[in-house]
């Protein structure tokens, strides 16, 4: 009963979990809040004056089609950088889960790109893949691609999606890396002694152990993409060309910084936040069920 | 240890007491958004003026682009926390002035600070732009540039072109010549809306929206739908085919392609030129935008880009005093033929252009004289005096993406065209209804 003397009461169970719940309140309730309370106004960039007009913003919104050009390119783009920077992630973590020497090295160096911020990955592509200027651009226009992407929407969505892995592969390889050692060797010592060859034990094997990672970076990842990736598409291509790279969030960014229609942006991201909420909910849900602890 | 942090202390605050002088310096922070020579001529215009009197210090504090200034700048109006004078480029002036109560005109400023002010004094082609219909200016410009078309000479010499071309055929015909010997580009273009659409129209006297481009109310209409419009576009849609157009994108990023002998005839800003100096191992020069003949008006005059120095409400009067104080030293003849030389901008004073004419600087550097040249070519008339579109910001981007969709063949010129003034009006709608009457 000792225990019950120190911890006396059932103050300090509140006062300990107190700044991770007031960290909560004031950066995200407190916004999300505040999000919703402008998404029924309409004001202009000063905040001079405010007209209140409960759905008419989100009534515009749901007018006006490059929403829904918005919502097809985010879908497209999570679904294409999801899959890429998940499967090269779990590619690599498997061969760098090998007894090879130097294999510190490696993995160190396959964890660097996380360490490069969003923006600044752009703009290291941007070295590579601008016409006239980047050294992969050039070699693919003397091969004969016309390589364009300020003009052309699908060679932009190609450049994104390109610089959003490339960043995001490293997080997925530590995780990986990091469940693929949890997995018990004596599982697959057995399973190779009945006779499965390394793709075999890798599907039937390895993979299902690894669920509860592949399911945990499936929701990191959409997260990722979702809000994350602004700076990369600010930076290469601008949401262009003719929107055909303007995914949610960057919709967002731009009604609200460029437009200064601070109420517009405000419902898209009340949206955008139930979008999230919904998908999420619905793979624990769903997806969940398939996955073994 | 304790006691030695305590001694630390005590010297710190020891050397503020001695440095923090008796007479409160008044501070005025100015937010801009220039970067390399051009951040060191503003911190040298703040330290020139510092060092000139005592009474008041200019704090000029970099913010990033041009959007980011503006940003900040709201964003810290609405914080209660804006700062004396904020650098905004020429398309947030409606957003500014529209914010009455947030901003200060610079003309009623001056006017009750009693500093001497005469707006006649200044080039109409650049007050123009940042003043009211009635001509009382709202803001002080401060770097301003035109358009104009830079030429690679040993390209065109290359491809058998005698010179320069003077009009958008000529210019069609050369670009294709061009092509033959520079497969990727013949000739492109930087900021696509302020050259297509804004510059365009002023340089063949024709309006881009109703009420004098706006600048008569907020109830303005756009109208650049027009065959003339249509006409431009269809043939660059048609170059573009075999990229003797090439797209550039919508900002300044493919100016590259200039200076490095990819594209022989670039449109773009006059404020290219200090990087073109520097950067182009090629004979070049400068000359006119295009025009189309058949236009009766055409030429016009050009209409300026850059930015201009808002002042924003609610300071305290010594604030405004050394704000009034700091323009009228930057309207000095000598200041502007220095900022005009060293910056490549314009001067903003009839004076400061007429000096820098008489010593003869341009016959050495007669390329900063063709932007000048342009703006006044002819006095600016309502649709060439400038243009005043609220959410002028993000109305480029929806512009470019229409200009995009046609360039990559999606839409027709006129489909296009119609769509950007379409999406445009709705956004003009919008800003009218939020806009302080």
């Amino acid at each position: 009963m000792e225990n019950r003397a120190i911890f006396s009461g059932k103050l300090l169970p509140y006062l300990l979990i107190l700044p991770q719940v007031a960290i909560s309140l004031i950066f995200f309730y407190w916004p999300a809040l505040q999000a919703l309370q402008q998404s029924f106004l309409v004001q202009d960039a000063f905040g001079l004056s405010t007209e209140f007009v409960w759905f008419e913003n989100y009534v515009n919104l749901l007018k006006t089609p490059e929403y829904y050009q918005a919502i097809g390119v985010t879908f497209l783009f999570s679904a294409l950088v999801v899959f890429f920077s998940m499967s090269l992630g779990l590619l690599l973590a498997a061969m760098a889960n090998h007894n090879i020497a130097g294999v510190q090295i490696y993995r160190t160096f396959l964890i660097v790109p996380y360490a490069v911020a969003p923006a600044v990955a752009s703009v290291l592509f941007i070295f590579m893949f601008q016409p006239g200027l980047g050294m992969i651009a050039r070699a693919m226009q003397r091969s004969g691609i016309d390589w364009n992407p300020v003009l052309n929407g699908t060679h932009a969505m190609i450049l994104v999606v390109i610089v959003a892995v490339w960043n995001q592969i490293s997080y997925n390889f530590l995780f990986f890396l990091a469940g693929l050692q949890a997995i018990p060797k004596s599982v697959i010592e057995a399973a190779a002694i009945d006779g499965a060859k390394p793709m075999r034990r890798f599907w039937t094997i390895v993979f299902p152990l690894l669920s509860p990672t592949t399911f945990f970076l499936i929701i990191v990842n959409i997260t990722y993409v979702f809000f994350n990736t602004l700076g990369i598409i600010d930076t290469a291509t601008g949401g262009g060309p003719n929107g055909a790279t303007q995914t949610l969030v960057y919709k967002v960014f731009q009604d609200g910084k460029a437009g200064a229609d601070l109420g517009g942006s405000a419902a898209q991201s009340v949206i955008l936040m139930i979008i999230v909420v919904a998908l999420t909910a619905f793979q624990f849900r769903y997806v969940e069920k398939k996955v073994h602890y | 240890m304790a006691i030695r942090r305590f001694g630390a202390a005590a010297a710190v605050a020891a050397a503020l007491a001695l440095t923090t002088p008796a007479y409160a310096v008044t501070e005025i922070q100015w937010w801009h958004a220039m970067t390399g020579p051009n951040n060191d001529v503003v911190v040298k215009l703040a330290n020139d003026f510092n060092a000139s009197q005592s009474d008041y210090k200019i704090v000029p504090t970099f913010k990033g682009s041009y959007a980011d200034v503006l940003n900040a700048g709201i964003a810290a109006f609405r914080a209660g926390n804006a700062p004396g004078i904020m650098q905004v480029f020429e398309v947030g002036t409606a957003t500014m002035m529209a914010a009455k109560g947030a901003i200060k005109p610079v003309s009623e400023l001056m006017k009750e600070q009693g500093e001497t002010f005469d707006p006649n004094s200044y080039l109409p082609a650049i007050t123009g732009y940042y003043s009211t219909s009635k001509g009382e200016m709202l803001s002080f410009p401060f770097n301003s540039s035109s358009m104009v078309l830079w030429i690679n000479l040993d390209a065109l010499k290359k491809a058998d072109i005698a010179e320069p071309p003077k009009t958008w055929p000529e210019l069609f015909a050369d670009a294709k010549k061009l092509h033959a010997t520079s497969p990727s580009c013949g000739f492109s273009s930087s900021w696509i809306t302020w050259g297509l659409i804004e510059q365009f129209s002023a340089w063949h006297n024709v309006p881009i929206g109703t009420k004098a481009n706006g600048l008569d109310g907020f109830d303005t209409v756009l109208e650049f739908n027009t065959p003339l419009e249509t006409k431009l576009l269809e043939n660059l849609v048609e170059l573009q085919k075999d990229k003797s157009y090439d797209y550039s994108g919508r900002t300044n990023t493919g100016e590259g392609r200039f200076t490095s002998g990819e594209c022989a005839i670039y449109m773009t800003s006059s404020a290219f030129y200090p990087n073109v100096k520097a950067n182009a191992k090629f004979n070049y020069t400068a000359v006119a935008m295009p025009y189309f003949p058949e236009v009766k008006d055409a030429p016009q005059n050009s209409i300026i880009g850059g930015a201009s120095l808002w002042v924003m409400g609610g300071k305290s009067p010594e604030e405004y005093k050394g704000i009034a104080k700091f323009f009228t030293f930057l309207s000095d003849t000598d200041r502007q033929v220095y900022l005009h030389e060293v910056s490549g901008y314009l001067p903003i004073t009839k004076a400061a252009y007429e000096k820098t004419k008489a010593s003869g600087f341009y016959d050495k550097n007669p390329i900063l004289e063709v932007p000048l040249k342009e703006l006044t070519n002819k006095p600016p008339t309502e649709n060439s005096r400038g243009l005043r579109f609220g959410g002028m910001v993000q109305m480029r981007d929806v512009w470019s993406e229409e200009i995009e969709a046609a360039l990559a063949g999606k839409k027709s010129a006129k489909e296009a065209l119609d769509a950007a003034v379409t999406r445009g009006n709705a956004m003009l709608r919008q800003f009218e209804r939020t806009a302080v009457k």
